[in-house]
């Protein structure tokens, strides 16, 4: 393949990556901005959401779509259950505590994590795309004096991986707008600029926290979800994706639910196009000294700004 | 008896216990127990900086890593003797101690913990990229002719304990010594009140970064006689896990407690070592006992302790 | 009488607001200078400028001739300067004794018996000796603020900085303080910010009064009582002087 389609290629590839990474850090985001707390146990929702739809299609049987379909609504909903009452039962008697919240929330991803091992055990598993036409994409190129079309092989995608670009943003305008234009958005805005006026305002913070931390883990398992036509189901497979959300959400600024959208975009179509051009370690290698290093010198994020 | 003196009993009474049991001990415990000493010589590390700085790091085990490696590479590949390996090791972890204290310790709270689990997986996948040398995930094993220090065979269960403990003790009582130092105590302050620390005329900077680089050539020195004593380096040591491990150990045994590091090895060894023969999930352990620490007992054991009977422990 | 500490041009805005504006000040050794001032009128912004937790926009900060202006706090105190907080800051879990000997062993080093004069002496001027095993969290309010002086004193320094010591103290401590305060101005220089009248005028011998940010008038405080523009900006009467 020439240059040109390698290229198109590998920036389709890292669409992909960055919808799912859009979404799972955008709930990594939501969380910190409002809550103030680093939920180190994100990548596990992630992970759960994988596992969820694996089982909730198996169950389905015979019908992919419909199980495909179930597994979206179902999953999401389960994980945000699951985290709520984390969230009620352990990080609510902490008082929220910076540090001892992230401590605790390495137990849930050690307890998410090992059950999930024991219960599903350590196959990867794949589920089944609901839809999965090859799309084969054009390229031109000149030739005898003419631009001219053709159908360079190995350039395609499918119709699944458009689908998922698609729900991401999707759902990412839907929280958008949640945010920004209904009363649970403007409970969360409000409890996030300052929590005491907010209680004081007879805002139910307790219940705005539980609910906010089940939306992000919700998040978290709908892109969990979504991947896992592409990638298999495997128990160990948050670590990676909690990494990656951790260095989206440093470098877009922590908080900031747009910063977060395009740092995903930026990562995850670098991530595409350098691991096609270069080792897959370097680049990991180079993405986390990059967020030490954004963290070291500039805390606002690459897109922030600096709060005096 | 006055409060030096009995700290100094409950310490030296500790270390000749271990002593005795080499004595008494069947094989398999004497190893188990040799194990645990040099982890808790880990946790020991890791309690300067969280314990008595108040600085909590996610990523101590890329200096665990740097000692290890330090020792094992320059065994493997430039054929340095034991003695000299170790001292690669300790110089290794110095370095990166060092380094990463002058990069991380510019942040604080949050951030201080990303960014020192961030440096520490870049360390890990460094491990991971240069496979040539390292092995990778595999790892490689340090040949038994080459454990030999000051000539004495370190595969030798009974030589293997007794180094174990000498290195447990040197640790034990080092830190015992440098929090009962003026510096030491400038640490438990800026653990205490960072902003009334600099106001009375420390620089805080130094004294964190002190402690970063002790803490951090004590866990690569546990590192180093990890890999000596028990004959390899790999990759996991790197990992997450081994980050995690030491916060977990230290909040049982007693965070800011010389004595709660050993206490808090022991106890989760023995745990997941008793799990690990139900489950593959052992690590559930570890999951469950830090929710139920955070919750119920953020002071551990040894803090309990110091609570309700001495408060005179160190 | 030297200056040992003077201000020049010593300004500091917040994101264009003037919180502190030209201000030059003359502090000699030796004497008991009482800082006063309406709320929001500079106060703190000045002093956390004096010991450096604030860097200025303009001006500089010389300390015994020598310009401080760029050293970090520790470096300050360290010349001379100590500072006891507003909001009561002392070391909660650790005891009345190592409160005193964290401030002591600055200056005295390992020399634990030096340390441990300089720490009863310290206690015993603000009378908590008895309570030295206790720990600082054990203790009252009051007792809390005078563990902060006994800190302060136990620095020996050639400067010290009070920021507002009477606050929250019953009637019959602050009695107590105001004879300590007597005793220590024989050794050293105090700046005190205060806003309990009574103290000011009983021990300060000069008083600066700020408003706006800037100085609106210096002097004894006979002269300051009397001076009508004191009267109108605490009275928050805009220009009556003109």
């Amino acid at each position: 393949m020439d240059f040109g389609p390698y290229l198109l290629l590998a920036s389709l590839e890292g669409a992909v990556l960055a919808s799912v990474l859009a979404l799972m850090a955008s709930g990594l985001s939501l969380v910190f901005g409002v809550m103030r707390v680093v939920n180190v146990a994100h990548g596990e929702f992630y992970m759960l959401g994988a596992v969820l739809a694996w089982w909730v299609a198996s169950l389905a049987g015979g019908s992919v779509v419909l199980g495909f379909v179930l597994a979206l609504v179902l999953a999401p909903l389960i994980v945000g259950a699951i985290a709520a009452t984390a969230d009620i039962v352990v990080l609510r008697r902490l008082s929220y505590d910076p540090e001892r919240t992230i401590v605790a929330t390495i137990g849930l991803l050690y307890i998410i994590q090992q059950l999930t091992l024991m219960s599903y055990g350590p196959e990867a598993r794949p589920v089944v795309a609901p839809f999965n036409t090859r799309l084969a994409i054009p390229w031109f190129e000149f030739a005898d004096g003419g631009l001219r079309m053709y159908w360079p092989w190995g350039l395609s995608t499918t119709s699944y991986k458009l689908f998922v670009i698609f729900a991401a943003v999707a759902v990412l305008l839907g929280i958008r707008v949640m945010m920004t234009r209904s009363r649970a958005g403007l409970l969360m805005r409000a409890t996030q600029q300052d929590r005491e006026i907010a209680q004081a305002f007879g805002i139910p913070v307790e219940r705005v926290y539980a609910v906010v931390f089940g939306i992000g883990a919700g998040l978290a398992a709908l892109a969990g979800v979504l991947i896992v036509p592409i990638q298999q189901a495997h128990y160990l497979m948050g670590l990676d994706a909690l990494l990656l959300s951790f260095i989206v959400v440093i470098i877009g600024g922590l908080g900031s639910l747009a910063g977060t959208v395009i740092a995903a975009v930026l990562i995850g179509m670098s991530e595409g196009i350098i691991s096609v051009f270069f080792s897959p370690t370097l680049a990991k290698i180079i993405a986390t000294l990059l967020v030490a290093f954004v963290l070291v010198f500039r805390p606002q994020g690459l897109m922030g700004k600096r709060v005096r | 008896m006055s409060e030096t003196a009995r700290i100094l009993a409950l310490h030296a009474g500790l270390v000749a216990l271990l002593l005795v049991l080499n004595f008494v001990l069947p094989a398999y415990p004497q190893g188990n127990l040799a194990r645990i000493m040099v982890l808790a010589s880990y946790a020991i590390g890791y309690n300067v900086l969280f314990g008595y700085t108040g600085l909590l790091s996610l990523g101590h085990a890329m200096f665990f890593a740097a000692g290890m490696y330090g020792m094992g590479l320059s065994m493997r590949h430039l054929g340095f003797p034991a003695g000299p390996a170790l001292l690669a090791g300790l110089g290794a972890g110095a370095a990166l101690s060092l380094v990463v204290g002058l990069l991380a310790l510019r942040t604080a709270g949050v951030a201080f913990m990303i960014v020192t689990l961030m440096f520490a997986q870049a360390v890990y996948l460094a491990i991971l990229l240069f496979g040539k040398y390292t092995r990778g995930d595999e790892g490689f094993v340090i040949p038994q002719a080459d454990r030999v220090l000051a000539g004495i065979d370190l595969s030798d269960p009974f030589n293997r304990y007794f180094v174990a403990l000498a290195l447990f003790s040197f640790c034990l009582f080092s830190v015992l010594w440098l929090i009962r130092r003026p510096a030491g105590r400038v640490l438990v302050a800026i653990r205490e009140n960072e902003e009334r620390a600099r106001l009375l005329g420390y620089d805080v900077f130094a004294h964190k970064l002190g402690a970063v680089v002790a803490s951090g050539t004590i866990s690569a020195l546990a590192g180093a006689f990890y890999g000596l004593l028990f004959g390899y380096a790999g990759a996991s040591f790197a990992a997450v896990q081994y980050s995690i491990l030491p916060l977990l150990w230290v909040l049982l045994g007693g965070a800011g407690t010389i004595i709660g590091p050993f206490i808090g090895t022991l106890f989760m060894f023995y745990l997941i070592d008793l799990t690990s023969g139900l489950t593959s999930a052992y690590m559930l352990i570890a999951g469950v006992a830090l929710v139920l620490l955070t919750l119920f007992a953020p002071q551990g054991l040894a803090g309990e302790l110091r609570k309700r009977l001495w408060r005179w422990l160190p | 009488m030297s200056a040992l500490l003077e201000t020049r041009g010593l300004s500091r805005s917040f994101s264009g607001l003037r919180a502190v504006h030209e201000v030059d000040f003359t502090l000699p050794e030796g004497q008991v200078r009482a800082l006063i001032g309406p709320n929001g009128a500079g106060k703190t912004t000045f002093v956390s400028m004096l010991v450096g937790r604030l860097a200025p926009s303009s001006g500089t900060v010389l300390f015994d001739g020598r310009d401080v202006t760029g050293l970090p706090v520790h470096a300050r105190v360290r010349l001379g300067m100590a500072y006891t907080f507003q909001i009561t800051s002392v070391f909660l879990r650790l005891s009345l004794h190592e409160n005193v000997a964290l401030a002591a062993r600055r200056r005295l080093g390992g020399d634990g018996l030096a340390v441990e004069r300089a720490v009863r002496e310290a206690l015993s001027r603000v009378g908590l000796l008895e309570h030295a095993r206790r720990n600082a969290e054990e203790l009252s309010y009051g007792h809390q603020r005078l563990l902060e002086i006994a800190m302060g004193i136990a620095q020996k320094p050639r400067l010290l900085i009070l920021d507002e010591p009477t606050q929250g103290l019953a009637d019959g401590e602050i009695a107590d303080f105001k004879a300590l305060l007597g005793e220590l101005a024989r050794e050293t220089t105090i700046l005190l910010i205060e806003h309990n009248m009574s103290v000011v005028m009983e021990v300060a011998e000069k008083i600066t009064v700020l408003n706006f940010g800037e100085v609106l008038a210096e002097g004894s405080p006979e002269e300051v009582h009397a001076d009508p523009r004191v009267q109108a900006a605490y009275l928050g009467v805009p220009d009556v002087a003109g």
